[in-house]
């Protein structure tokens, strides 16, 4: 994975001596709390509910063992014990001092992390699909790509103050499990005819209140004119994005308003004036970001065979292991969606501990995923079941990826200062009735997520079954949706019709629930059901 | 009219009142001009030859149009003075420098130990921008 | 009637006005009528408190009771987390912000 060299480093290190300036200045009455509120923003500091929070980025969702030790060390030292994974691939901390703020960032300058530009209306973290560098599918590893633009939009002078945020995916994979279109760009890398690769680009699509799917605008951007493309979207984006209502502010608005060809037609104009500015960085460097992300040291010949004479551990296997491109390796995923649990909660304990398994079996690797959850990218077959033991022991063991009880949900209001109800309560209810092994196995495939507001942080759009929490006069009520999707069938859900409370809401997912297994067709899964019968046969038996 | 401030061009500060976009096109003598969040930088383009100022206004400074249109006439080769006025804060100094303002008029004058401090922040630089700075992949690969 | 709440500045925990000084618990919070505009202007300006506004609540048998459920939230903690709330020892407390 990718290491820092002494330019790297010393980015990060300037960032931590200007923030804890710019926190001086704070609190020494040069800078007033609104002067100072975007400026905290572009460091990933908001004050929520109870406190500030601290968002602190994973590029790419890539993590070593030593980074997810300190991440658990910043728990207890600096938080309550505690980290939240989120949506992002990033984590959260939600008791923060504004005082110690420097002194976290120096702690994350030190393993090579930041909170550079986790907020703010800039450039944000670069997601990635979580099993870059070891999907048997990738045409290449993304990673390099998404490090190129990493280091290419820190601090990028031009685009600090953009409309409103602005997201990055990429991926390389033909299955799309990074929501790439659903992202401000989505980068697909792809190759062409004559095998070279290439990025494919899909620009303006959002959740939000307006949730949109990325249109292609491009179907392949040679690699050394890979930055000068960006640039040339995010510029006609900076120019003519709407700055008079923030919530027709996104990429996704300019777009859909000038329409996709008029859009691509000025990002093609910008980007021909751009290509004679000698602003691509060399492809010299791309390659040598690519050194980085070479395969790691596989053990050749590694056996395939796995004992599954445990239920439990085999049901593990089944669920939560996918298909590693390197024989005799596995990419396990540890489920932080344990039955009426918080999803995408650690302790410092937990993370600790998956440092050290990975650190002792996935060749120093982990990953964040998008779902919350956290990724062993490379394990011997033959370590499986130590690693599910040790798991297993740390309460991190559940069997539930991509089920019911797999749920993403945002804070919500038990945290978020922009929501309007909550979420984990609702996620924790909804696993205690629907997360054991049977009702799981019975219902297959089904991806459930909850946002309590309508900026959709937790991703309800793009659910089989999506929740999105209101408030109506004051008492918290939820909305159903059916029908969503991420993948490479991306889809938006639909809204079921009135909303309910918290007990009813559950009622209405059992119900819609019982409308699919009545229903199903051999192998079809929720949403292959929803979308051959429609919303009507489900709207009947929940509204009747 | 607001001081300047900050200047780095070693030429005579230029003093012209700065006309508006719109008005610009019609006299034909202004040598400088003030461009509003809103304004199209590129009309500029065929004149720049006979314009010695170009203000670029920040009413506020978490409207970042001005940073594209700054690089915008850099990049048309304007080599007169560039500068920033309105609502221009310490901690984005070194970013306008970096899309080629050269001058700086803020509606607050700004602390001269923390505003050098901002100007003298960032020793290395990931892109390639309008300040002829070299990018980090310049140095790392020559 | 009127509260103030806000956050203090450094540690960013939420505070209640209570007539003189900021403090953790909602029970303490004082009714400050129309006085709120000046007392936010006030400790905002002396770096006390930052994002502080007025709500509705009302006092009834069990306390200051904020009219909205976030304010109530604020209050009290994170309802999924009573170990982190400002009633560990309460297993109903969440039931409070209801």
């Amino acid at each position: 994975m990718y290491k820092y060299d002494q330019y790297d480093q010393q980015m990060v290190d300037t960032r931590v001596a200007e923030f804890r300036d710019q926190v001086r200045r704070r609190l020494g009455g040069q800078l007033t709390e609104e002067q100072f509120r975007p400026l905290r923003l572009q460091n990933g500091l908001y004050l929520q509910l109870h406190a500030y929070m601290l968002r602190v980025a994973v590029p790419y969702g890539t993590l070593n063992s030593a980074q997810m030790t300190a991440l658990g060390d910043i728990a207890d030292k600096y938080d309550r014990g505690y980290g939240h994974f989120t949506t992002r691939q990033n984590i959260q901390y939600n008791w923060i001092k504004l005082e110690e703020t420097p002194d976290i960032l120096a702690d994350l300058a030190a393993i090579e992390m930041h909170a550079i530009q986790t907020s703010g209306n800039c450039i944000r973290n670069i997601s990635s699909d979580q099993f870059a560098g070891a999907a048997a599918d990738e045409v290449v590893d993304p990673r390099p790509y998404a490090e190129l633009l990493r280091q290419w939009s820190s601090f990028h002078p031009e685009f600090l103050v953009l409309p409103r945020k602005f997201k990055f995916a990429v991926i390389a994979s033909e299955t799309d499990r990074a929501a790439m279109k659903l992202h401000d760009i989505g980068i697909k890398m792809v190759k062409n005819a004559a095998g070279e690769v290439g990025a494919q680009f899909y620009v303006g699509g959002g959740m939000g209140r307006t949730p949109m799917i990325a249109p292609m605008i491009r179907e392949f951007v040679p690699l050394d004119q890979l930055i000068t493309y960006a640039e040339a979207c995010l510029r006609v984006y900076n120019r003519y994005g709407r700055r008079d209502n923030k919530y027709k502010a996104r990429i996704k608005i300019l777009v859909h308003e000038l329409g996709k060809e008029e859009y691509t037609r000025q990002v093609e104009e910008e980007f021909a004036h751009l290509l004679g500015q000698d602003i691509e960085p060399p492809i010299a460097e791309l390659e040598r970001i690519k050194t980085h992300f070479t395969d790691p040291a596989f053990e050749v010949g590694a056996p395939d065979d796995l004992d599954l004479t445990d239920p439990d551990f085999r049901l593990w296997v089944e669920r939560n292991c996918h298909t590693h491109k390197q024989p005799g390796y596995s990419v396990a995923t540890v489920s932080l969606k344990p039955v009426g649990g918080i999803p995408g909660d650690a302790s410092a304990d937990q993370i600790r501990l998956m440092a050290q398994l990975a650190k002792d079996y996935s060749l120093d690797e982990l990953r964040v995923t998008h779902a919350q959850n956290i990724v062993f990218p490379h394990v011997r077959k033959a370590d499986l079941y130590t690693v599910w033991k040790a798991l297993d022991e740390a309460e991190l063991s559940t069997a539930n990826l991509d089920t019911v009880g797999d749920i993403i949900a945002c804070p919500g209001l038990d945290y978020c200062s922009l929501a309007n109800a909550r979420s984990i309560p609702l996620a924790q209810k909804i696993s205690q009735a629907f997360g054991s092994a049977e009702k799981q196995s019975e219902l297959g495939e089904l991806k459930l997520k909850i946002s309590g507001c309508i900026n959709a942080c937790g991703h309800h759009h793009a659910g089989h079954i999506g929740v999105l929490g209101v408030d109506r006069k004051g008492v918290e009520n939820y909305q159903l949706l059916l029908g969503g999707s991420e993948g490479a069938d991306t889809s938006l859900g639909q809204i079921t019709g009135r909303g309910f409370d918290e007990d009813g809401v559950v009622e209405a997912i059992e119900t819609a629930t019982q409308v699919y297994l009545s229903n199903k067709q051999g192998e079809e899964r929720f949403l292959d059901t929803y979308r051959r019968i429609g919303m009507a046969p489900f709207k009947e038996a929940i509204y009747g | 009219m607001v001081d300047v401030q900050f200047r780095f061009r070693n030429d005579e500060a230029v003093n012209d009142p700065a006309v508006t976009v719109d008005s610009f096109g019609e006299q034909s003598n202004a040598s400088a001009v003030r461009i509003e969040p809103g304004d199209d930088a590129r009309k500029l383009l065929p004149f720049l030859g006979r314009l010695k100022l170009i203000e670029v206004n920040f009413p506020a400074w978490t409207d970042g149009r001005g940073y594209s249109s700054a690089r915008v006439l850099r990049e048309a080769g304007f080599e007169g003075e560039l500068r920033a006025v309105g609502d221009v804060v310490i901690d984005m100094l070194s970013h306008l420098r970096r899309c080629g303002i050269d001058s700086f008029a803020p509606d607050h004058a700004l602390n001269e130990a923390d505003a050098k401090a901002a100007f003298d922040r960032w020793e290395n630089v990931y892109q390639a921008a309008a300040d002829g700075r070299d990018a980090i992949w310049r140095k790392r690969h020559g | 009637m009127k509260i103030l709440t806000g956050n203090d500045l450094k540690s960013g925990a939420v505070v209640w006005w209570d007539g003189s000084e900021w403090s953790k618990y909602v029970n303490s919070a004082e009714d400050v009528g129309d006085n709120g505009d000046a007392i936010i202007a006030r400790e905002e300006g002396a770096r006390r408190v930052f994002s502080a506004y007025v709500i509705d609540g009302e006092r009834d048998a069990n306390g200051v009771r904020p009219a909205h459920i976030k304010e109530r939230i604020r209050a009290l903690g994170p309802t999924v987390r009573p170990d982190l709330t400002l009633k560990p020892g309460d297993p109903d407390a969440g039931n409070w912000v209801i």
